[in-house]
């Protein structure tokens, strides 16, 4: 067999914490071939990236290589100079980034980008060429106008547009080896399938080795040759992709693969003459008048129940979160709370009213004040609402944080930044039950997080659930949440509700053809799945 | 048809613009009115008797009440009548005139050494940041913002011209000079404003580029294999202008009418050194005239630094 394209050995990589030097990466071995993709998977901190940019001889600012080898293409990459490392990167060794609206520089236009390397940095051709160029390789990633669309600036083009340019940017030296990370979990499911079908039809033709960097295993299950499984910096197991997905070795694979069967047990239906918690009765909303955003949104939420409300970004859920809350009056139908009508406007409407509907947020980063302690964040609503000072506000703040499980001793003085992606989870649950609410809106809260992380975040709202006997409503793009947590599902589209129903009713077919495609476009673990998925869309 | 939103953002400014020089009219005329004394009797002196101190108001018109004056004064300025000077009963377009010339002269000679000198710095501060290079050009440029203009101007002036006599103490600027004599005349002011308003701009800039490094998209060019300096000058440059260019305005506007003092120390025949004049005589129309004429010089540069911060911002430019 010939030498590997890319081999590293015994690779540790340190990470700055204060004063100290902390291992991210801890002797990691990897081989990779020519024209072979290997899968790079585990939960957020394992050392995913770390690994991928050290492939490229880069280490970010805070990190630094402590020990080992890496050779590419039988050149020792750790110790070549600066200016010979740079002549390899962009060159032979490309880099595909997560949130391609971050990675695009925003006072350039995509061609001038994506011709940045091969013309002025690596100097291989000129611009004419890169622009042909450009325009055939934008083109085989399925963009629309491929003539016209790299002369246009990142912002006046579509997250995943965005993510296939760069993909072709990446391949515009034509390099031996291409490190995707994580390049489509910013991304709808139904705008995922075409960047994952495009991005692999065009390894394909270029035979270009690839490192593919995610958290989903259906995702790398239908990209990769292999599977390297990552647990806070150490190798769990390798296999070839096929073994891997039949036959995982290490219980920690075992306890990936098993998260995804996780369903809730299905509730009895409410009586029909209950009176629901919440209504939406045929709600209509706009920012700019005549541009309506929702249109004739309606459904019913009872105490104790979940309703998802599931669609693509731009299909409204959003929109429809900020209708519920008063923060956006509708400008068509009303929200009704326990038969009462709400008043539209958040001013008008009364502490009590408000105490009642609490939100959580997607990203717990920036919904949670960075300047305050715990103590402070979730004392606020308690104090606000109920009224409570001194050693009982102490109290209610403790007993909060146990119903989260969280320590108290430990968390209650930390201000957010010294949390976990998780904690800070929690902590936002922990804020919206301080107020004591019947309803509770969710959205996208564990679109941020890994499937072990948001696994157990799922399992405590379950139970805060059925202790309160809350109502939730669940925004989400993420049909595994669905099945895990919904009672029943709503399906948005273009800001209308498209299909309505229990959710075992909803999964079983048959389905409005808008929910038979956002099902559809969910990965699964068979390898086959996404070209068979695609090739049967080509035929329909 | 729809305009060119760079049209439809000047047009606006532009208003905005015109509607804060008539709040300046306000503020200038009001405040004047508020400075103790009677501007009549200082004039005349001491010895005028009440009957030459009267003549003397009716014929300025200051026998009427403020609100009427200051009408007929916004009335002369919107159609390009600033008024005549007490002192020497002469045009003040005419006086502002020459001075304001010699005035943008001065700063546009400071200026065409302080802003590139400072992007240049700002730039290789940034690029060698935490370096000697980069700590000395912050010491250096901090020092010599921290003293006052006049302190520079004089040591400029001990060292340069009485010591060492390379050129002259007194900006003495003939009608008939060349534009060669002007700059050597008019060097050891010019490098006083260069010493004051460099420091600012040169850390600016330094920062609005360190405060982008951390951008996704910097990364990513590095990962391209772009060198440091194309990094810095290619990606984070162009997202650095708008905070950079409103810095330089603001600092060429300080050239513009921060000089007094500079103009003052060396003798230079400028607006600032007649506005010091004209508040020594009482010449209040000709003061008055000064600040408006600083005023609108404020605005204006302002004005353009919107403006070019808008248009080096494709997000901006391409929304309708």
């Amino acid at each position: 067999m010939t030498d590997p394209l890319l081999s590293i050995r015994d690779l540790w990589i340190e990470g700055r914490q204060g004063r100290d030097w902390q291992p991210i990466v801890k002797g990691i071995d990897l081989d990779l071939h020519r024209g072979e993709v290997l899968g790079l998977i585990g939960e957020s901190g394992a050392g995913k990236s770390t690994l991928g940019l050290a492939a490229m001889g880069y280490t970010r600012d805070g990190t630094r290589i402590a020990g080992g080898d890496i050779r590419f293409d039988g050149q020792d990459l750790l110790g070549l100079s600066a200016r010979r490392r740079r002549a390899l990167r962009g060159k032979r060794i490309a880099y595909v980034a997560q949130s391609a609206a971050a990675n695009f520089n925003p006072a350039h236009r995509l061609i001038d980008q994506y011709a940045e390397a091969p013309v002025a940095i690596h100097h291989l051709m000129k611009r004419p060429e890169a622009l042909r160029e450009a325009q055939a390789l934008y083109e085989t990633l399925r963009l629309p106008n491929p003539q016209e669309i790299g002369f246009r600036y990142p912002h006046e083009v579509s997250g995943g547009q965005l993510q296939r340019a760069m993909t072709a940017m990446a391949m515009a030296c034509k390099p031996d080896l291409i490190i995707f990370d994580e390049p489509t979990t910013a991304l709808d499911v139904t705008t995922q399938i075409e960047v994952l079908s495009a991005i692999k039809g065009a390894v394909r033709e270029v035979g270009t080795a690839a490192i593919y960097i995610t958290h989903d295993l259906a995702v790398v299950a239908q990209m990769a040759d292999r599977i390297k499984i990552l647990l806070r910096g150490e190798e769990v197991e390798e296999q070839e992709t096929s073994a891997m997905l039949s036959a995982p070795q290490e219980d920690y694979s075992r306890s990936l693969w098993a998260v995804r069967s996780h369903a809730a047990p299905a509730r009895p239906a409410p009586p029909a003459e209950a009176v629901p918690v919440l209504r939406v009765r045929d709600v209509g909303a706009e920012y700019t008048r005549g541009t309506p955003v929702l249109q004739e949104v309606g459904f019913d939420i009872h105490a104790g129940r979940t309703l998802a409300v599931v669609g693509e970004s731009g299909s409204g859920k959003s929109t429809l979160a900020r209708v519920i809350t008063g923060l956006l009056p509708p400008s068509d139908g009303a929200i009704e709370l326990d038969g009462a009508p709400l008043p539209p406007q958040l001013a008008g409407r009364s502490k009590d009213q408000l105490r009642q509907v609490q939100m959580i947020y997607q990203s717990a980063d920036t919904a949670l004040n960075p300047k305050q302690t715990i103590r402070e964040i979730i004392g606020r609503p308690i104090r606000f609402y109920r009224g409570l000072r001194g050693a009982a506000l102490e109290d209610r703040i403790r007993e909060l944080l146990t119903a989260i499980e969280l320590d108290p001793d430990t968390f209650i003085d930390r201000r957010p930044g010294a949390l976990s992606g998780g904690q800070k989870q929690r902590i936002g649950i922990a804020r919206a039950l301080a107020a004591e609410p019947r309803v509770i809106l969710c959205d996208e809260v564990t679109s941020a997080l890994d499937q072990i992380v948001a696994e157990g975040i799922l399992t405590l709202l379950r139970r805060l659930q059925e202790e309160h006997d809350l109502a939730y409503i669940f925004i989400t793009h993420d049909l595994a949440t669905v099945r895990a947590i919904a009672d029943d599902v709503v399906v948005m589209q273009e800001g209308r509700v498209v299909e309505q129903a229990p959710r075992d009713a909803m999964f079983a077919p048959p389905h409005h053809p808008y929910t038979e495609q956002l099902l559809g476009s969910v990965p699964e673990m068979d390898p086959d799945w996404l070209d068979r998925t695609v090739a049967q869309r080509a035929k329909a | 048809m729809r305009m060119h939103p760079l049209l439809t953002m000047t047009l606006q400014r532009l208003g905005f613009g015109l509607l804060t020089l008539f709040a300046i009219t306000l503020l200038i005329f009001f405040a004047i009115e508020l400075l103790p004394g009677d501007l009549a009797q200082e004039v005349l002196g001491q010895s005028a008797t009440p009957e030459t101190v009267a003549a003397f108001r009716e014929r300025l018109g200051l026998d009427q009440p403020p609100v009427q004056r200051y009408l007929a004064w916004l009335g002369g300025i919107a159609q390009g009548d600033l008024g005549t000077s007490l002192a020497n009963g002469r045009e003040i377009a005419g006086l502002l005139g020459a001075r304001l010339g010699n005035t943008l002269f001065l700063a546009a000679y400071a200026a065409a050494i302080a802003v590139p000198l400072a992007l240049v710095l700002g730039l290789l501060a940034a690029l060698y940041r935490g370096s000697w290079f980069d700590r000395t050009v912050n010491v250096a440029t901090l020092s010599s913002i921290s003293f006052p203009e006049y302190f520079v101007a004089y040591i400029l002036m001990l060292l340069l011209s009485v010591k060492w006599g390379l050129f002259p103490s007194i900006a003495d600027i003939g009608p008939d000079a060349g534009l060669g004599t002007m700059l050597y005349r008019t060097f050891l002011p010019a490098l006083t404003l260069v010493l004051v308003v460099t420091a600012h701009m040169m850390r600016m800039t330094r920062a609005a580029i360190i405060n982008l490094l951390a951008q996704p998209y910097i990364e990513m060019a590095r990962l391209k294999g772009a060198s440091p300096m194309r990094v810095i000058l290619r990606h984070a440059l162009p997202n650095a202008l708008a905070p950079i260019i409103n810095v330089v305005a603001l600092n060429l506007a300080y050239l513009v009418t921060g000089v007094v003092i500079v103009e003052v120390v060396f003798v230079y025949p400028g607006l600032g050194q007649l506005m010091v004049d004209s508040v020594t005589t009482r010449d209040i129309p000709l003061v008055q005239a000064c600040c408006l004429v600083f005023a609108g010089i404020y605005i204006l540069l302002n004005l353009c630094a919107d403006l070019l911060a808008i248009a080096t911002n494709p997000r901006l430019m391409s929304r309708r």
